[in-house]
Order: structure tokens, then sequence, then C-alpha cells
């Protein structure tokens, strides 16, 4: 045989290649990318200069902020438990340690698919938010009692965001599955609840909650004015929530429903063991992706005078010699929110990717 | 009587009928004990408390007002300053969103890179903090005498932005604006008319040089009387007078709402850019277009078409973010009227205007949107998808 007629396949470009090619292929190319790199270069140097390099970390050198010309981390290092935990009192700080990790050890956990069915879940969340709420309010096992004034820093966020999330999840389902009903007047009121409390930004509701509600409400159904935000928050929560439900109940092929009625299954079996796993199934990135946005959101709760992480941040830089490290105590607020939120938003983008792949 | 019972119809519309008594009397009910509440408290219901002049002041109008104005026109300036922002917002996030959409989508591994950090960065930080890290940023610049100026024109301090303004009156505004519009919406009509395009283009060019020396006279002429036509800012004792002044609060608002809004835009730029099918871009490479022609010929007409419902969505979202306002002391609708609120304490009607008001700024959008969707939709591209 003839060896000179064969052609050796294809190599397949190394990374190094692709990244050569890519970026150099032709003097456009080159020239575009030589400035690309230059600015992400000036970019890093400053920002790591400015984080670690040039700054300071303990609170005594606080004097040698001026000359460093750095971050400033000395207000982190003085002022961190305000940030943290508001007004918990000192000696308790732990109790608020305790149940965050606890908190967000729930949170972890339910990112995993052996948690994903409705009784593993509620009974996850709810024993993960009922440790949470006995170590931050005590009362028993010998623990102090401290009333949510007291609460703040990362707990209370933390809070509002587990609390609207835990009434929020039953209520949205419940409302996608009203807004589906059959029965015309039924829908049509769910569909207006949905759309009304949609149109409205989330500010107007919890200021209604924390302002108005005391008005249309009797007395005795008037709760302390954080559970009655957390309520409003809740139902703006489930009605965006209940959206992205629908969405996915709508994408189930009809026959799956059909087929439970021709095996006689009754209306809540069809929802149980049909229709809602499927749902969850098709829009879980929207759902995850709600809950990114919720837990951002959580920060409009300062303006209606709840002290939690941003407005313990403002008080945190707000005396004496700290006022003018506003950037860092910001830096820094921004910093745990991106922790939280980026990780939240990354699962969402697997969740994506992997159940596209499953569907193929 | 159970026979009724059995019957599957009437079941259900008992069932519905008794949904919606139990909601009709909760709402009732809601109602009833507001009217005790504000009873007991000696406050009368009604809208009449509008015409009542307010006697509090706030930050920032874009129409003159005194605090002896009334309710009505106050909660007025509220909305327009509401619709200042959020447009100011909305336009400067369109602009770095489709920017930040295309270097997303760029070949180029490093500009790909430095736009996913882009979005990164911004969207995963609330916009609430992203406020508040600009304003104390805008408001702690130079005092005015230190200023930061750009050839003595425009200054930059801890007060605020200001740049030349032009002494005119509104109607002159107005009317140079109208003179604009109407040019633009007859330009399609002229192209029709014109069958050949080298004379459209060339007509096309004349009218704008003819308009714009139009509106420089209308200007000139209508300008407020013994004032020159361009009216510069001057450092005058401790502060600045003169010129159009933009106040860190709004500064701040913009600022944060263009970044923010621009990560989210320039997702959704990217998510249309990346749904135009490949065969529309080759067909343009196999017919010899030049990668500017494919871009602004194929790739961006088609994008745009597949974008602007969920562009619509931000937009919505972005004027409801406008509520944030009230976080930095920008006398925005939300403030104006919770302001209102503590002030007069008539507290369901300024609730009723609150959400009317965002209801129709929502819905204005939506229409304009939709109306320009359905405009620039691809004929008959239904029948063939």
């Amino acid at each position: 045989m003839n060896t000179a007629n064969l052609v050796s396949p294809p190599v397949k470009p190394s990374f190094l290649d692709k990244v050569k090619t890519n970026l150099f292929g032709n003097l456009l190319d080159a020239s575009v990318s030589i400035i690309g790199i230059i600015l992400l270069a000036w970019l890093v140097y400053n920002i790591v200069d400015w984080m670690f390099v040039s700054s300071i970390w303990s609170a005594e050198d606080e004097p040698l902020c001026r000359e460093a010309g750095g971050a400033c981390w000395s207000v982190i290092d003085a002022r961190h438990r305000i940030i943290f935990f508001g007004l918990f009192p000192y000696e308790e700080h732990w109790r608020s340690t305790l149940a965050c990790v606890v908190m967000i050890a729930t949170i972890v956990a339910s990112c995993f698919p052996w948690f994903w069915s409705g009784l593993k879940l509620s009974v996850l969340w709810i024993s993960g938010f009922g440790t949470f709420y006995i170590l931050m309010h005590g009362g028993i096992f010998g623990l102090s009692v401290i009333t949510p004034e007291r609460w703040g820093g990362l707990a209370l966020t933390i809070f509002i965001f587990a609390a609207v999330s835990i009434i929020g999840m039953p209520l949205s389902v419940v409302l996608a599955l009203g807004r589906r009903s059959k029965l015309p007047v039924i829908a049509r009121m769910f569909g207006l609840f949905i759309d009304f409390f949609r149109s409205l930004p989330l500010l107007t509701i919890l200021f209604t909650a924390a302002v108005i509600t005391p008005f249309v409400l009797p007395g005795w159904l008037l709760g302390d004015k954080l559970y009655r935000v957390i309520a409003g928050f809740a139902i703006f929560f489930a009605c965006y929530q209940a959206e992205n439900i629908r969405a996915g109940l709508q994408a189930i092929p009809a026959g799956q429903d059909e087929a439970g009625l021709t095996l006689g299954l009754k209306y809540w079996h069809r929802v149980n063991r049909i229709q809602l796993p499927q749902a969850f199934r098709n829009s879980l990135p929207a759902i995850v992706n709600q809950f990114v946005i919720t837990f951002k959101e959580t920060s409009i709760v300062t303006i209606v005078g709840f002290f939690e992480i941003l407005a313990s941040g403002a008080a945190a830089y707000g005396t004496g010699k700290w006022t003018v490290h506003y950037i860092e105590v910001y830096v820094f607020i921004g910093l745990i929110y991106f922790m939280f939120v980026f990780s939240l938003s990354r699962y969402g983008a697997y969740l994506e990717k992997k159940l596209r792949v499953g569907h193929g | 009587m159970l026979k009724l019972f059995r019957n599957r119809k009437f079941r259900e519309a008992l069932f519905q009928a008794a949904v919606v008594s139990g909601a009709a009397v909760l709402i009732i009910a809601m109602i009833v004990n507001a009217r005790a509440t504000l009873d007991a408290q000696g406050m009368t219901s009604g809208y009449g408390f509008l015409q009542r002049t307010t006697g509090w002041d706030f930050s920032f109008s874009v129409l003159p007002y005194t605090i002896s104005d009334t309710y009505s026109r106050t909660i007025l300036i509220g909305i327009l300053n509401t619709l200042l922002l959020g447009f100011l917002g909305i336009f400067f996030a369109t602009i770095i969103g489709t920017i930040i959409g295309l270097v997303r989508t760029s070949k180029n591994y490093v500009f790909s890179f430095i736009g996913t950090v882009y979005v990164e960065t911004f969207r995963n930080v609330p916009l609430i903090l992203q406020a508040l890290f600009w304003y104390s940023i805008v408001s702690n610049l130079p005092k005015p005498r230190a200023a930061l100026s750009l050839g003595d024109t425009v200054f930059l301090t801890g007060r605020g932005l200001y740049f030349p303004g032009i002494n005119i009156y509104g109607l002159a505004v107005a009317i140079i604006a109208i003179l604009f519009i109407a040019w633009m919406v007859m330009l399609p009509t002229f192209k029709r008319m014109m069958d050949k395009s080298s004379s459209y283009h060339q007509f096309k060019l004349a009218g704008w040089i003819v308009l714009g020396l139009a509106a420089l006279v209308i200007a000139y002429a209508s300008r407020i009387p013994d004032t020159p036509l361009v009216n510069m800012p001057a450092l005058k004792g401790l502060n600045f007078k003169g010129g159009i002044r933009v106040t860190p609060e709004l500064g701040a608002l913009v600022i944060a709402i263009s970044l923010y809004g621009g990560a989210y835009i320039g997702e959704v730029v990217r998510a249309g850019l990346m749904s135009v099918p490949r065969g529309q871009i080759e067909a343009g490479f196999v017919n010899g277009l030049s990668n500017y022609h494919i871009f602004s010929r194929i790739r961006f007409p088609l994008a745009i078409r597949a974008v602007l419902p969920s562009l619509t969505n931000q937009y919505v979202q972005l004027m409801k973010a406008t509520t944030i306002g009230l976080v930095v002391g920008f006398s925005d609708f939300f403030m104006i009227i919770s302001t209102s609120i503590t002030q007069s304490g008539q507290t369901m009607e300024l609730l009723s205007i609150l959400m009317g008001g965002f209801l129709c700024i929502n819905l204005s959008i939506a229409f304009v949107m939709n109306t320009i969707n359905r405009k620039i939709a691809i004929k008959g591209q239904d029948s063939r998808s």
C-alpha cells in the first residue's frame, strides 16, 4: 500500500493554538486583543493594589490609611459585628452566627436533588427555619428572649429571605393552580390578583404592608411590623413565582393529564403526581432565578425602616473617624451579597444546562 | 335538592359563587374597618385635599415650585421626576446594554471575558446598594471652589454636575421638537415618492441642514429677553449659578440604574444576537457582504426583533426600580406620595394615586413597545417559522 496518499487525521487544535488563532489571528484581531488585555491588566492591577497591596487591615492601624492609598479595611475589622449582627446583644452573637449557618446549610442542602420531593423539602425547611427562629428569638432551652426589633444585619437579611421563601413557595403553587383552574371565575380572580401585584413596585407593597395595613386590618390581626412586611413580600414573591410555575405547567403535554384522567385519578392526585413534578422540572431555572432576585430585593426593606445588612452597614461607617471609609463598607457588603447571589445564580445556570442535556 | 348537588355544573357554580362572595366580604370588611379607623382619627376621606397647599419642601423638581404649591401639583412634579429618572436610566442602560451585548458575543476571548465580568459584577449586587455607593461617591466630590472642570464649561462638584443650558422658553422647545418629529415621520413617505435613492439621500441631507438652521433661528429669536442664548454656569460665592444642574441624587441614581440595567439589557441583547440563525449570516458571507454590513443589515435588525418583548419587560422593571430613589432622597413619585401620606394622612387616596400612576406608566411603556414591535415585525414571519 502506498502510504504517501494517506492523510493523517486532522489534529484537534490545542488550547494554546486556539487562543493564538482567536486572539492574534490577523492584524485587526491582534490589535483589538492587545487593547483588551491592557485594559484588563490595568483593571486587575488597580483592584488588587487597592484591595490587597496598599490596604490596611487592622483597626489599630486606621491612622495609616490616609498615606497608604489603598482600602482601609480597619473599618471592617472594627465594625464588622454591627454589619453582621446589628443591634443583637453582644454576648448572644454566637446565636445569630449559628442561626445563619443553619439557614445557609438548609439553603445549600435544598440544592441537592436528593431533597427534591415535597415532603423532604418541607421537613428540611421547617426544621431549618424553626432552628433559626429558636436561636434568634430564644425563650426556650434557657435562651434569653430577643425580640425581632433587635435583630439586624446579615441575620435579618437571611431571616427575611427564608421567611419569604417558606411562605411564598406554597402560596405560589396555589396561585398558579388557581390561575389554571377550569372554573372561569376562579381563574379570572387569581389572574387579576397576580397581575395586580406584578404591576406594582415591591417598595410600594412593602410600604403598604408597613404603614397602611394598620388601617384596613382589625387590631387582633396585626402582627409585628416585620411580619406584615414579610407577608407583603411573600405575596409579591408568590405572584412572580406563580407565573414561573404556570409556565412550567403549560409546557406539559395535555396527554399527561389526560392519561391521569383515564386512569381515574382525582384532581389532587393528578396535580401532585403528574402536573407539579413536571412543572417544577420544566421551570426550575426560572424558579431559582426568582430566588436570586428575591435575595437581592431583601435589601429594599431597609427603606421601610429595618436594620438589615445595608442599614447596619450605613451605621457601621456612620460615626466618628469611620465616616470617610464608606467605600470599604459598601464594597464589603457588596461582596457578601455577591457571594450569595453569584453562587445561587451559577447553580441556576448549572441546572439549566443539566436539564437541557436531559431533554436532548 | 340532593339531586341538584350531584350535578357537577351546579356544584362548580356554587363553589365559585362562594369564593367570590368570600373575597367580596373580605374587601368590604377591610373598607369598613379603614373607614372606622379614619373616622376615629377625625380624617375626612375624598380627594379634596389635592387642592390644599403642601407647605413642605423637597429636593428636586423639573418644574419651578414653591412650598405653597398644591398637593396635585406636587404629585405631578413627583411623576415628572420619576419619568425623567426612568427615561434617563433606560436611555443610558440601553446604550450600555447594547455595547455589553456586543462585547459578550464577540469572538475575541478577552472582550467576551470583560463583558462577562461586567454583567456578573453589576447584576449580582442589589441596585439599592449600588445607588448608595454611587451617591456616597458623587456627594463626596470636591467642593464647588475646587470643582473639576472640563474646559470651564462643564463643572463636576459634590453639589452636582453643571453644564451650559439654553435660555429659551418651553414653547420654543416644543415647536422645534414638533418640527423634528414631523420631519422624521415624513421621511419614509418622501423616500417612497422619490424612486432614485441618490436624490433621496441628497434631499435628506439638505432637509437636516435646513431644519438645524431653522431650529437655531427659532431658539435665538425666542430666547428669554436680555439674556445670552447660552447660559454658562459660573462660580458665584460658594456655589455655581446658571447653566443646568444635575443634582447628586439624580446623578447617582442615573449612574446606578444605567449600570445595573445595562447588565440586564446586555444579557437580553446577547440572547437576541445569538438567536440570529447561522444560515442568515452565512448567506451574507456568500453574497460577499463585509463584516460591517452583515452586522448592520442582517444580525442587528434580526436581533432587535427578537429582543423587543424582553426589552419591554426590562424597561418596565427599570421604571419600577426608580422607586429606590427614596433611599438617597430623590423626590420621585413614590417619595412625594409617602411624604404626602405622613403630612396629610390621606392614606387611601394617595395610595390609589400611587398605584394608578404606576399602572399608567407601565402600561404606556408596554403599549409603545408593543406598537414598535408590531411595526417592525417581519411580515409573514409566523407563516414561515
